[in-house]
């Protein structure tokens, strides 16, 4: 389903994008992103020029808006290191999306070539650098969301595998966990009532295996559950899986 | 309006009908999942292959479709070509009236949905008379299917036992033993007077000209048994390359449509009945029927004339699961129907484009796609079709502003701190739809707009 061919890795340099959402809200999920990867050795990069992936625009179906947005991403991820994001939805536009809409387009390779050198952030650390377990202890059940965009793509596989081995850290599954949040970028806001409906049956399904904290890779997801949970007034605690990987670290003092 | 038309129809929804079609439509996902995976080492594999063999034949209907019908008439079937709708019906009628028929009994094709041939019967004086239980129920009822395989998912017993009262079947019973008794009572008087027997065909073979039709209620074989002549509706992508290729086809259908290892009643057709044959239609006529399907081949949406109509993207689509069919107001529902009602619309196309608007996007039809269909790459496709053509699109944001704003850093850098403002003033009074429809259902979190680029500037990277 997804154009997910990567070049190998080869360097311990990476460009970090942050996504426009850590950009605007969720900025201690990019420092523990960085944190992460510094942990591992890999050097981290933050091209200034940044702004947003150009998903919102190519989702709406305004693909002329996303591909400016997108030629400005592909200037400024300039080089050749890999490009380490912590979204699973913002890693499949630009190696899935943009090759979408930019089909037609005279510069497709040069966005495909940006598109091969994406990825994930757990996808990165285990099928890019092959690390396959964590250090440090975090005691606390885990229900982990996989979020839709990363569907055909090593990403979830690689989270669990990540979390799996945390010291302490237990997963439970719950119902239905193959199906979406009900975020959907603008479907969240040009269809309110289903995706709120969407939204509160993933909800159910999670206060059933009452977890201590909700995982997941991609923060959209957490925004459209946690608010929604926190409308209903019985919040729920949602983590960015970088943020559970570095206050693993931070527990045993290794941070 | 404010929002989508398929989000008010969820909305308004009865929580029975929500609670039916959400039900149905589950359960039929969970079976499938279990029987497809359990028993095949690889059940994706088969699907892509499956995918590639229908993609050929799409791209190669100019071959085939002359070589089916040669091999047709060779059968001695008589073959008719209806480039609309309104041909189509057309064609049934003047078969009907040369025969002086004026009864017919219905197997489920979807393409008779299309055309709406049962409508256009009766208003010709004609009875069309559905078989297959759920359309039958539909039929008493004045309803519309809302499932292309379950067609009346949204309906709970208690509603069919109510409207077979209604219709002279009997006193209120909602028992579906009796229900099903008591319209095959009612049915069999129907087969044995009726004139033509019409079906579909849900594949095709290129190879032998035969007809493949499935079912599970026998009404298809009823519906030829005692008539003497047949007429299958057929759309022009219903062929396979070779019989060969139907151990395939006919696996994958009956486990993603129904969650069976084979369908109860499967029919292979090769023409009317031969003079060795004691019984059966004595006249056999097959139309295919284009109504849109070529341009939906010239356009970039083509792969998804290999649907084989199993139902699974709706059964797995948890927008369908909350909106239930009727919302789409067209036969072909749900992820399938989001590409393919308003690529059926031609030039009306702006009436349905808000369809493929109604998805996340998440790729679940997708992943249970027997023939692999990228229904979310198509849905996204004609997205930005609607968004060429200037179709208006309730709710969602203008894109123009943002793209300038994620285009220029400066300016992206003093939205990330100007944002700070939805932190004080309450969202309510800002004029942007997309915030407060947002607002309407979740809190939003607060802005920490720049906050991640200044813990850039003034720590120290840890590694050297
Ligand atoms: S699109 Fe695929 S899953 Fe949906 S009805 Fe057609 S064949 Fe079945």
């Amino acid at each position: 389903m997804l154009n997910t061919e990567r070049k190998p890795i080869t360097g311990k340099r990476v460009q970090l994008m942050a996504t426009c959402l850590c950009d605007a809200f969720y900025d201690d999920v990019a420092v523990a992103t960085v944190q992460v990867l510094e942990h591992l050795g890999v050097e981290v990069v933050f091209p200034d020029g940044q702004t947003c992936c150009g998903q919102p625009a190519f989702n709406g179906g305004d693909w002329a808006a996303s591909r400016k947005v997108v030629r400005h991403t592909v200037k400024t991820f300039a080089g050749d290191e890999p490009v380490v994001v912590p979204s699973g939805s913002c890693a499949a536009m630009m190696f899935h999306g943009t090759v979408l809409e930019f089909e037609k387009e005279p510069d497709l390779g040069e966005v495909e070539a940006l598109g091969r050198r994406t990825w994930e952030l757990g996808d990165f650390i285990v099928n890019g650098l092959g690390v396959k377990t964590w250090p440090g202890r975090f005691a606390a059940t885990v229900a982990f969301h996989r979020s839709c965009h990363s569907r055909g793509t090593g990403s979830s596989a690689a989270a669990a595998t990540l979390l799996g081995s945390v010291a302490g850290l237990k997963i439970v599954e719950f119902g239905e966990g193959e199906q979406c949040c009900g975020f959907g970028g603008t479907f969240s806001v040009a269809f309110p009532n289903i995706s709120a409906s969407m939204g509160a049956l993933k909800l159910d399904h999670l206060r059933a295996v009452k977890p201590d904290v909700l995982v997941s890779g991609d923060m959209s997801c957490m925004m459209h559950l946690g608010g929604l949970a926190k409308e209903e007034g019985k919040p729920i605690k949602t983590m960015h899986l970088a943020q559970v990987l570095r206050d693993a670290l931070k527990n045993v003092g290794q941070l | 309006m404010r929002f989508q038309q398929i989000d008010q129809f969820a909305a308004e929804l009865k929580a029975d009908t929500r609670a039916a079609v959400y039900d149905g439509s589950k359960k039929g996902h969970e079976k499938r999942t279990k029987l497809l995976f359990d028993e095949f080492p690889d059940a994706n594999r088969l699907r892509h292959i499956a995918g590639e063999v229908k993609q050929h034949v799409v791209e190669n209907l100019d071959t085939y479709l002359p070589q089916v019908e040669a091999k047709l008439k060779a059968n001695g079937v008589i073959v008719h070509w209806a480039a609309t709708a309104e041909a189509a019906n057309q064609a049934v009628l003047g078969i009907m009236r040369a025969r002086g028929a004026t009864k017919m009994v219905k197997a489920k094709t979807m393409v008779s949905e299309e055309t709406e041939l049962a409508h256009f019967l009766e208003k010709h004086g004609m009875e069309a008379l559905e078989t297959d239980l759920g359309e039958f129920i539909v039929q008493i009822d004045g309803d519309h299917p809302s499932h292309i395989v379950k067609p009346i998912i949204h309906k709970n017993r208690r509603e069919i036992a109510t409207s077979f009262e209604k219709n002279g079947l009997g006193a209120y019973n909602d028992d579906p033993q009796t229900i099903t008794r008591r319209a095959r009572n009612f049915l069999r008087h129907k087969y044995l007077e009726a004139d033509v027997g019409l079906t579909g065909a849900n594949f095709v073979s290129a190879e032998s000209g035969r007809l493949v039709l499935v079912t599970n209620e026998g009404n298809s074989r009823f519906c030829l048994a005692a008539t003497k002549c047949h007429i299958a509706m057929v759309g022009i992508e219903k062929i396979v390359p070779r019989d060969y290729d139907l151990a395939l086809f006919l696996n994958l259908l009956a486990r993603s449509g129904t969650a069976q290892e084979v369908t109860v009643y499967t029919e292979f057709i090769s023409g009317p009945k031969s003079p060795a044959q004691p019984d059966g239609p004595e006249e056999m006529h097959v139309i295919f029927v284009d109504n849109g399907r070529t341009e939906v081949l010239a356009s970039d949406c083509r792969d998804i004339l290999r649907c084989i109509r199993c139902g699974a993207c709706l059964n797995v689509c948890p927008v369908y699961r909350q909106a239930s069919g009727h919302a789409y107001r067209s036969v072909y529902p749900g992820p399938v129907g989001a590409v393919l009602s308003p690529l059926l619309m031609k030039e009306k196309f702006p009436q349905k484009a808000d369809l493929p608007k109604a998805s996340t996007l998440c790729g679940a039809c997708q992943e249970v796609c027997p023939v692999n269909i990228p229904i979310p790459d198509l849905l996204l496709r004609l997205r930005n079709r609607a968004k060429e053509e200037n179709v208006p699109s309730p709710g969602t944001p203008p894109m123009g502003a943002w793209a300038l704003l994620a285009s220029q850093p400066t300016a992206w850098k003093a939205s990330l701190f100007g944002g700070k403002i939805i932190n004080y003033l309450p969202t309510k009074l800002l004029p942007i739809p997309a915030l407060r429809a947002w607002e309407a259902k979740r809190s939003l979190p607060e802005w920490r707009g720049g906050e991640f680029r200044k813990w850039l500037k003034t720590r120290k990277s840890r590694v050297d």
